[in-house]
């Protein structure tokens, strides 16, 4: 019966709750500390699993996407599989799980998914633990909310789409900031809600709504995929910041800490210059000259930061090699090397006027 | 000699009774315990002081009104008005259209009979989450937008929605009209309702088809033969004989299926209308608060269906055959 199917995914969060309650308890007994008291039942799980389970969008070329062969690629993918590569030494060790933004949540509070690699924006309620308790990761895309028009519409601003439908994904920000905006100008609008972003666009092409609201990321993205990409125009105007950033349980600090630095290390590689093709001559250069401290630290050659986070002591090595430094993983995804075609923008390093900004690794 | 308490034909099925209750009651304590325990171990208690705060989100289509300054429950209370509305609608016209092709199953018209069963055995065999994404983004996204509507005096059909003439502020009779590129009108149903009241109506209908045809079929052929030698014709048989008869089968089923309908309405979230699930799941989602939210919905269903099903026993009551 449908539905009971759709409630029972609702249900899902109470289900989950007991059975990860009677699961971890067992092994957090034999959690593996390594002798400094790191203790993760979600590290341990991931590593008696063998694998990890990451919880991605699915549908978004350019963040994560299924290609042809039903291989997983993008963005948020990328992120999975590098904390992969820094927990179990192995990238393919990731099993994907395809959720729209009203199940994300109660996916990851019930144990369902280990991490949310989902274009998920960074809020305060989000945060809280009085709120959704999810604890955040750095921020790897730094995005505004858009509107696409098609471009015959001639609609240029907000105003234009005064009385008009709107199509917009439920249970996101969006929906929020649209219904915000809106308010703040006086503009009567009609919104559209649509379970699945496949759903929303599939209205918004079918002629429905007169515009679609999300990311701007994202409209550059399903824009790639629709039959006349050039025929849609994004709107000049930004309605939000939105920091995408992959997120974790609050319960569980040590793990969010291991995915926390296993991101930094990608940023920090970025900034050193260090790549997926140079890593392994860097690594032996280092191992070489004693004098490259900064170096050695990062690579896990000397002192223990791999072992305070409960990960392998060379776990920034892995997670480099198996998909490069930040900068790489834009470029091949969303940059001038992908279909997207986005500029850096705010997501460029620190030094070249960006947002990306790894903390000191000491 | 006295008899063994396990022999005692009083005492022994009251303590078989007791112990059989109070494993119930172990386990529900059990799971209630095991519920609070791990939400507290969560942070998720259970709390209601949200349902006061600002929704902070729009409904596009609501009967009661709704704006985003308003407190979430008064969105939920919408969402509700909106799936009653689509429930009441759903039940006339899937009891219409079911009642008309259960009677049409017993036409002399051999083409009738046989299109009836077409449209039952192709309707009932799909899913109905399919025939709702077909009734909404096949045919319905279909229409023609703006200008090129289909218009007839005082009716428009067009991509966004039905429109029709009616009395509007005052007593004044206005007909559909474009402004600004958007058709406006006394009386509007979107394309999203009318899909999913399509949906249901098409859906519910096969099956109500079926539950009329077997009450129809229960009606010995000695009944019409009867009816037919006191002069009645086919109508009048059909009225006052053989109907008074078959409702007292009928009725019990349509009992269920009107139910069925009822929970099947919280389909509407997958063509974009805005009923209680719908609102539900974005309540969800922006105050994290699965549980509660999920108490709430599972209320609202229950209380509806039994609320049908009371409604259904009273009118199952006076068909029934009364001795005199």
């Amino acid at each position: 019966m449908p539905s009971f199917r759709t409630l029972l995914k609702g249900l899902s969060a109470l289900k989950g709750l007991s059975a990860t309650a009677l699961l971890v308890v067992p092994l957090g007994a034999c959690a593996p500390d390594g002798g400094t008291g790191v203790q993760s039942q979600k590290l341990a799980a991931i590593s008696s699993r063998g694998k990890l389970i990451c919880g991605v969008e699915g549908t978004l070329p350019g963040f994560s996407y299924v290609e042809p062969d039903g291989s997983y690629s993008g963005l948020d993918v990328d992120v999975c599989k590098a904390v992969s590569a820094a927990v179990l030494g192995d990238s393919s060790k990731v099993e994907y799980r395809n959720l729209n933004s009203s199940e994300r949540f109660a996916a990851l509070a019930s144990g369902e998914v280990d991490l949310l690699s989902r274009n998920t924006t960074n809020t305060l309620s989000r945060d809280a633990a009085g709120g959704n308790g999810l604890s955040f990761a750095p921020t790897t895309f730094y995005d505004g909310q858009g509107v696409m028009v098609p471009m015959a519409s001639g609609i240029t601003t907000l105003k234009d789409l005064a009385g008009k439908p709107i199509c917009v994904e439920s249970g996101t920000t969006t929906e929020l900031n649209l219904a915000d905006r809106m308010r703040e100008q006086t503009i009567p609008y009609m919104p559209l809600k649509f379970q699945t972003s496949d759903q929303t666009y599939a209205a918004y092409l079918g002629g429905r709504c007169v515009a679609v609201t999300s990311d701007r990321s994202q409209l550059a993205g399903k824009r790639t995929s629709f039959p006349n990409p050039d025929q849609h125009t994004l709107l000049p105007v930004v309605l939000s910041k939105e920091p995408l950033s992959p997120a974790t349980v609050n319960a569980d600090p040590v793990w969010a800490d291991a995915v926390r630095w296993t991101l930094h290390a990608l940023m920090q590689a970025e900034e050193w210059g260090l790549t997926k093709a140079t890593i392994d001559a860097r690594l032996a250069e280092a191992r070489a000259d004693s004098n490259l401290a900064d170096l050695r630290r990062f690579l896990g050659i000397e002192g223990d930061f791999g072992k305070q986070l409960g990960l392998p002591a060379d776990f920034t090595v892995r997670a480099i090699r198996a998909v490069g430094n930040y900068g790489e993983i834009f470029d091949r995804n969303v940059g001038p090397g992908s279909k997207l075609k986005l500029e850096r923008g705010l997501n460029r390093q620190w030094q070249d006027g960006g947002l990306i900004y790894a903390p000191p690794f000491r | 000699m006295a008899t063994p308490w396990w022999r005692n034909r009083q005492a022994f099925p009251w303590l078989m009774q007791a112990l059989v209750g109070l494993v119930v009651l172990l386990l529900i304590a059990f799971l209630v315990g095991n519920l609070v325990r791990n939400l507290t171990a969560a942070g998720l208690l259970l709390s209601w002081h949200w349902l006061g705060q600002p929704a902070g989100f729009d409904i596009g289509e609501s009967v009661l009104p709704f704006g985003a300054e308003l407190p979430y429950w008064r969105g939920l209370l919408a969402g509700l008005a909106n799936t009653l509305r689509a429930v009441i609608f759903g039940l006339i016209g899937a009891t219409v259209l079911g009642t008309l092709a259960g009677m049409a199953s017993f036409s002399s018209n051999g083409l009738l009979r046989r299109l009836v069963r077409l449209y039952v055995e192709v309707v009932r065999n799909l899913p109905l989450l399919l025939q709702l994404f077909f009734w909404y983004f096949v045919v319905f996204l279909s229409l023609p937008n703006g200008t090129d509507a289909l218009q007839l005096p005082g009716v428009v059909l067009a991509k966004s929605g039905l429109y029709l003439a009616g009395l509007q502020n005052g007593l004044q009779w206005g007909g559909p009209q474009l402004v600004n590129g958007v058709w406006q009108a006394p009386l509007r149903m979107s394309v999203e309702f009318a899909a999913l009241l399509t949906g249901l109506v098409v859906f519910s209908g096969a099956y109500i088809a079926e539950v009329v045809r077997g009450g129809l079929a229960s009606v010995p052929r000695g009944q019409w033969e009867a009816a037919a030698s006191l002069g009645l014709g086919w109508l009048a048989s059909l009225r006052h004989v053989v109907i008074p008869q078959a409702l007292r089968v009928i009725v019990p089923g349509l009992n269920s299926e009107y139910i069925s309908l009822a929970k099947n309405s919280s389909l509407a979230v997958a063509v974009g209308y805005a009923d209680l699930y719908s609102v539900a799941e974005t309540t969800l989602n922006q105050t994290g608060r699965a549980v509660e939210v999920v108490i709430l919905l599972l209320s609202a269903y229950l209380v509806l269906d039994l609320l049908i099903s009371a409604a259904m026993k009273g009118i199952n009551q006076l068909v029934q055959i009364r001795e005199r």
